[in-house]
């Protein structure tokens, strides 16, 4: 789905997440405490949401939300994001997109 | 006029007459009527004697039978058939009568014995109500602490919990003996292999539980006292673990202090990242059920939405067993075989301890003062 492309090709680190999920927002505040200021695709609010949800599905998300992409590459959900951060290769992915601490 | 004769009538005679007195009665008229000259009234016509006669005759035959004149004509009619048959039903209607009597005596002995039994046993309650014992509605509790859930889901859990236990003693055990003694690395790294394959199990079983019932999976129900007391979404915090671990490892290289570092780093960031999102449920769940107009009836819209966000309790579980995982998985990673084997060690007589420390906490607290 090009709407899916084009916003997970965002620079930076992409989330798609939905309001009501809970586990979307602990995934940013991962984000957050690590220095990096994720976009988020709130897609419940967005009148295509199903075809979202499946493009997202078939890109290789287990569950649509939340669907993490840094630099435009699919990483996965909270499972892969936990798994990556503790075995220590989360933060040298998102180096490049950590705001500059004043 | 009544007469006084006292003839005696057969009960099934109709056409009672009394013809002496008749015909005396008739012979007067009979007499006048021959002296008026009337020849033809006939001297046979039978005048049935009055009414009264009659019906004292009938009363006399229905005083005899008081208990039912149909009695008497039923004896009367089978008598002449069957006096056997008679009998034999007064005889079972007189037992049918003398069952019924001792049932009733025996159900209203009954009656008594549970009532006194009701008032003992509300009396024990308020004793140990005021003793400051807790009371609870209908839940019952096994000396472990387990309480016997109708769910079979659950109660399936408990049991296979049960034995977790037991086979998790039996391999800090082998530990014990075998980090004493001397054995190969080989044997050693499959007795490590085998210890975490068991905590993985664990997870396992407690997603299957979660789907079952969530809340019982999140109040941590299954454990002791004490473990519930350092309980972080159904289970130990993976902070508190590397906590337990790391003053057992005495030398390590420079690698695996940078590492350790790390991971304490990164597993602090998660579990706080979880806090957060888990208090965010409980906000949203907290405005879902207290929204609305308040009143009878004006919740049950709201019901399926809060339900809907219960739902991401299970996920929330799921993920605290995943950085539970996670974490035992980069400390195996982290240290060596040797080193793992005193790390699975000292985290078994951790929650060994623990529990301990409730079965102690839970007797001191009913001995007599």
């Amino acid at each position: 789905m090009d709407k899916v492309v084009r916003m997970s090709s965002e620079k930076g680190v992409v989330i798609f997440s939905k309001s009501s999920c809970c586990l979307s927002y602990a995934v940013q505040v991962l984000f957050q405490d690590l220095g990096v200021h994720p976009t988020i695709h709130e897609i419940d609010k967005d009148p295509e949401c199903r075809e979202i949800e499946k493009a997202l599905m078939r890109l290789g998300c287990s569950t649509p939300v939340p669907a993490i992409f840094v630099g435009g590459k699919l990483i996965g959900s909270t499972n892969e994001v936990m798994s990556l951060h503790l075995s220590g290769s989360l933060v040298p992915l998102v180096k490049p997109f950590q705001a500059n601490l004043c | 006029m009544n007469s006084t004769s006292t003839h005696f009538v057969p009960p099934r005679r109709v056409g009672i007459y009394e013809p002496v007195h008749q015909f005396g009665m008739w012979g007067e008229s009979f007499k006048s009527n021959i002296g008026n000259g009337n020849m033809n009234t006939p001297s046979h016509i039978v005048i049935p004697a009055n009414n009264q006669k009659l019906d004292n005759n009938l009363s006399e035959e229905t005083s005899h039978g008081t208990a039912g004149t149909p009695h008497m004509f039923d004896q009367e009619a089978s008598t002449s058939r069957n006096p056997d048959k008679i009998q034999r039903r007064l005889a079972q209607n007189r037992e049918a009568a003398r069952k019924s009597r001792l049932r009733k005596k025996a159900y209203v002995q009954q009656l008594e014995t549970s009532r006194l039994k009701l008032i003992q046993l509300e009396q024990e309650l308020d004793r140990a109500r005021q003793q400051g014992f807790y009371v609870g509605n209908g839940i019952e509790t096994n000396s472990l602490g387990f309480s016997e859930s109708m769910n079979p889901g659950i109660a399936a859990f408990e049991m296979e919990y049960g034995h977790w236990v037991e086979e998790q003693n039996r391999q800090i055990c082998e530990l014990r003996t075998v980090l004493h003694g001397h054995i190969n690395d080989v044997e050693l790294c499959l007795l490590v292999e085998t210890a975490m394959k068991h905590y993985f199990e664990l997870f396992k079983m407690k997603s299957t539980a979660a789907k079952a019932d969530v809340f019982f999976v999140m109040s941590g129900m299954w454990k002791t006292s004490a473990e519930r007391f350092f309980l972080w979404i159904g289970g130990f915090r993976p902070s508190d673990l590397l906590k337990v671990l790391l003053p057992h490892f005495d030398i390590l290289t420079d690698q695996q202090i940078l590492d350790v570092c790390n991971l304490r780093q990164s597993c602090q960031q998660a579990e706080d990242a979880l806090s957060q999102g888990m208090e965010k449920l409980q906000h949203t769940l907290a405005d879902c059920v207290a929204g609305g107009q308040l009143g009878e009836g004006s919740y049950i819209p709201q019901v399926n939405s809060a339900m809907d966000r219960l739902e991401a309790l299970v996920s929330f579980v799921n993920q605290a067993d995943h950085l539970r995982h996670e974490t035992l998985q980069q400390m195996y990673r982290i240290l060596t075989t040797r080193q793992a084997a005193r790390g699975l060690l000292a985290l078994g007589e951790y929650f060994q301890r623990l529990r301990a420390l409730s079965s102690s906490w839970a007797t001191r607290h009913r001995e007599p003062t």
